[in-house]
């Protein structure tokens, strides 16, 4: 196991400071991603799913953001511990990142092209090559990455603004924009959730095209059981600010271990059957300016021991690399 | 007991000076009491247009809409207020439906203070009656909606909607803003009380499954027109439109095994302001055939199970 992830978080802790005290946001977060690969980050509102991503690229202000401990390990470099210099020679042309609204991360007063143009020159610079580029070359540049997206008829698509675009063609843009700096990793928040399902199956669709052909890992950031399911190799489930489970596809929908994990599961319904019943989880998410000494879900959990209330259940390895932190799976002869 | 016959309705658009945006076209519906007639449809697809003008919230442009038999077209826009008493609506975001300086009483409250006679001490216990339906206690009564979550602010605007004892309850995507195990606990809660309280629904939803699990009939909208209506059973085992065959193929299912790639449906939904010729699915249908989709209105074919299709295949 000494051999260096393409990608990892490792026991990743965030708090925001707010008048009201500190709200520990992130509690020892544990991921990994190898390359090639696409990882699926699902949880309700206020898990943290977003916040993890967030600071891959120094995206969270501090204050009030405060990292207290973890690494954020990119091919064997730290990201935490990097200068804002250093920082900035990743971003787009290391790890690129993609947003829920399209709308809201284009400019409304500049056409499509002149904001990649931008993007490409920016990355063009900050790639030290000293090779001169040309907008004319940068707009060459843009229209095949627009092309490499499916956008129909780029060369004139270019000059078109926003607001002439609609959604799905928006999202394409953004994606090419972030394809523009050849990014070895992909992050996409909540990618689809402003589109319409049959837009959102092209924009899907579109993704693992990229991971088959390009080589491209990707993180994905949804709500949507369903869209991991689809497109993702591997899964994280967070709740509360920590990584309840971890595992592939069919470690965690066939076999899902953590309550919680479960529990979402059963609330869905069955696009496919007529279920009869739907669970759902009763109660609220802890508050983390306080939160619980033990497990975060022990309040919501059916299973919920007494060893819950007190110990905070550390990730245990199941089979085949199949991780999930709950008490319920630790072995019998370990004396909490 | 609701019917809506060849339903028109057009804005002006201010964008496109002096166009019509057809927001719905033709609709023709039908609900029978006791049944959840689910609308599917994408943005753009005039749902939740078809919702708001059955309670009068929009003008119609063209088409009637009755009521146990009665036609109330003309009621819809006027000041009658009894057919208001007898069909509500939910909206989606409920955060915006109750108003942020009012206490959960007073927002309840204000159906039955225009409607009834109910004041003081009375109407507060008919309010703590509703409340303890939905599912919350009478605590609640005296708390302001930034104090309650999404869950328990939908059901206090349930509360509110079956306060005055409607027969129709138009649900505009009651849980689209809900996390998923908050949405299973009021779809739940949902199909509970329209048993308990003989409701009738009209479920407006871009949510597929949502709307397989609360509804017994499905109508399926695509620019303004229902291509597809019928049980819910049939519609889902075995779509017969286009579209419908392509919706249900874009919603990725939550289980492992699925393919990662898959054929999805091409194109934009094109403009209302300007609809295309003939079918309007035909500029995305792989079905489509020249000549013959694109020239002419499409009839609505009855097959044998009793739903209606809107399309030339049949």
């Amino acid at each position: 196991m000494t051999e260096q992830p393409f990608f990892a978080i490792r026991d990743y802790r965030l708090n925001f400071r707010t008048f009201d005290g500190v709200y520990q946001a992130l509690d020892g977060v544990e991921l990994e991603l190898e390359r090639g690969q696409s990882l699926g980050i699902v949880g309700e509102t206020g898990c943290g799913k977003s916040v993890t991503v967030r600071n891959i690229l120094g995206l969270l202000p501090s204050p009030p953001a405060e990292v207290v401990s973890g690494e954020i390990l990119f091919e064997g470099r730290d990201l935490l511990m990097l200068s804002k210099a250093e920082m900035q020679k990743i971003r787009g042309t290391e790890i690129a990142m993609i947003f829920q609204d399209p709308m809201t991360y284009l400019n409304p007063v500049f056409t499509v092209g002149t904001q990649m143009i931008d993007v490409i020159m920016a990355h063009r610079r900050s790639l030290d090559r000293g090779e001169r580029m040309t907008r004319k070359q940068a707009r060459e540049h843009a229209i095949e990455m627009l092309r490499r997206v499916h956008l129909p008829n780029p060369e004139r698509q270019i000059d078109a603004y926003p607001h002439q675009l609609s959604g799905g063609m928006r999202q394409r843009v953004l994606i090419a924009m972030a394809l523009s700096g050849s990014p070895k990793l992909l992050i996409a928040d909540e990618p689809t959730t402003a589109l319409d399902v049959t837009i959102q199956a092209q924009i899907l669709d579109l993704i693992a095209e990229l991971v088959d052909d390009l080589g491209l890992s990707v993180i994905l950031i949804t709500h949507d059981l369903g869209v991991v399911a689809k497109v993702c190799d591997k899964v994280a489930v967070m709740y509360a600010g920590q990584v309840v489970e971890y595992g592939t596809i069919e470690q965690l929908f066939d076999d899902p271990k953590h309550p919680y994990t479960a529990g979402l599961l059963h609330s869905i319904p069955d696009p496919e059957g007529a279920a009869t019943h739907l669970e759902g989880i009763p109660g609220f998410l802890p508050n983390l300016l306080d939160p619980p000494a033990g497990c975060r879900f022990e309040a919501r959990c059916p299973k919920a021991m007494d060893v819950c209330r007190r110990v905070r259940p550390p990730a245990l390895d199941l089979d085949g690399g199949h991780k999930v932190a709950c008490h319920v799976y630790r072995p019998e002869d370990v004396n909490a | 007991m609701l019917e809506t016959v060849d339903l028109d309705v057009s804005f002006a658009s201010r964008a496109h000076k002096g166009a019509k945006i057809r927001a719905v076209n033709g609709v023709s519906l039908k609900l029978e009491r006791g049944d959840a007639l689910g609308l599917v449809g994408e943005s753009g697809s005039g749902k939740t247009t078809v919702g708001r003008t059955i309670l009068g919230l929009n003008p119609v442009t063209g088409g009637r809409v009755l009521f146990d038999d009665e036609d109330i077209t003309d009621q819809l826009m006027g000041r009658n207020k009894s057919f208001r008493s007898r069909a509500q609506m939910v909206f989606q975001d409920p955060h915006s439906a109750l108003n942020p300086r009012m206490t959960i009483l007073r927002s309840v409250a204000e159906p039955l203070v225009l409607h009834t006679d109910l004041r003081g001490p009375a109407l507060r216990e008919r309010v703590a009656e509703l409340l303890e339906i939905v599912g919350l206690q009478a605590q609640f009564l005296y708390r302001f909606p930034h104090e309650l979550s999404g869950g328990q602010k939908q059901r206090v605007c349930i509360a509110r909607a079956i306060a005055l004892n409607p027969d129709l309850l138009v649900l505009d995507e009651p849980t689209s803003a809900l996390d998923v195990s908050v949405q299973a606990q009021i779809l739940e809660f949902l199909k509970s009380i329209q048993k308990r309280l003989g409701l009738t629904y009209l479920f407006i939803s871009h949510n597929l499954a949502v709307v397989r699990y609360v509804c017994n009939r499905t109508a399926v909208m695509y620019l303004g027109q229902i291509v597809e209506q019928g049980e819910t059973g049939a519609i889902f085992g075995d779509p017969k439109h286009p579209y419908t065959k392509a919706l249900l193929e874009a919603v990725p299912l939550p289980k492992s095994g699925q393919p990662r790639r898959g054929q999805p449906l091409k194109g934009d939904i094109p403009s209302p302001v300007d609809l295309p010729q003939g079918c309007f699915f035909h500029t995305r249908c792989e079905s489509s055939m020249p000549g013959i989709c694109d020239a002419g209105p499409v009839p609505v074919t009855a097959l044998e199970d009793g739903r209606l299709v809107r399309c030339r295949l049949y």
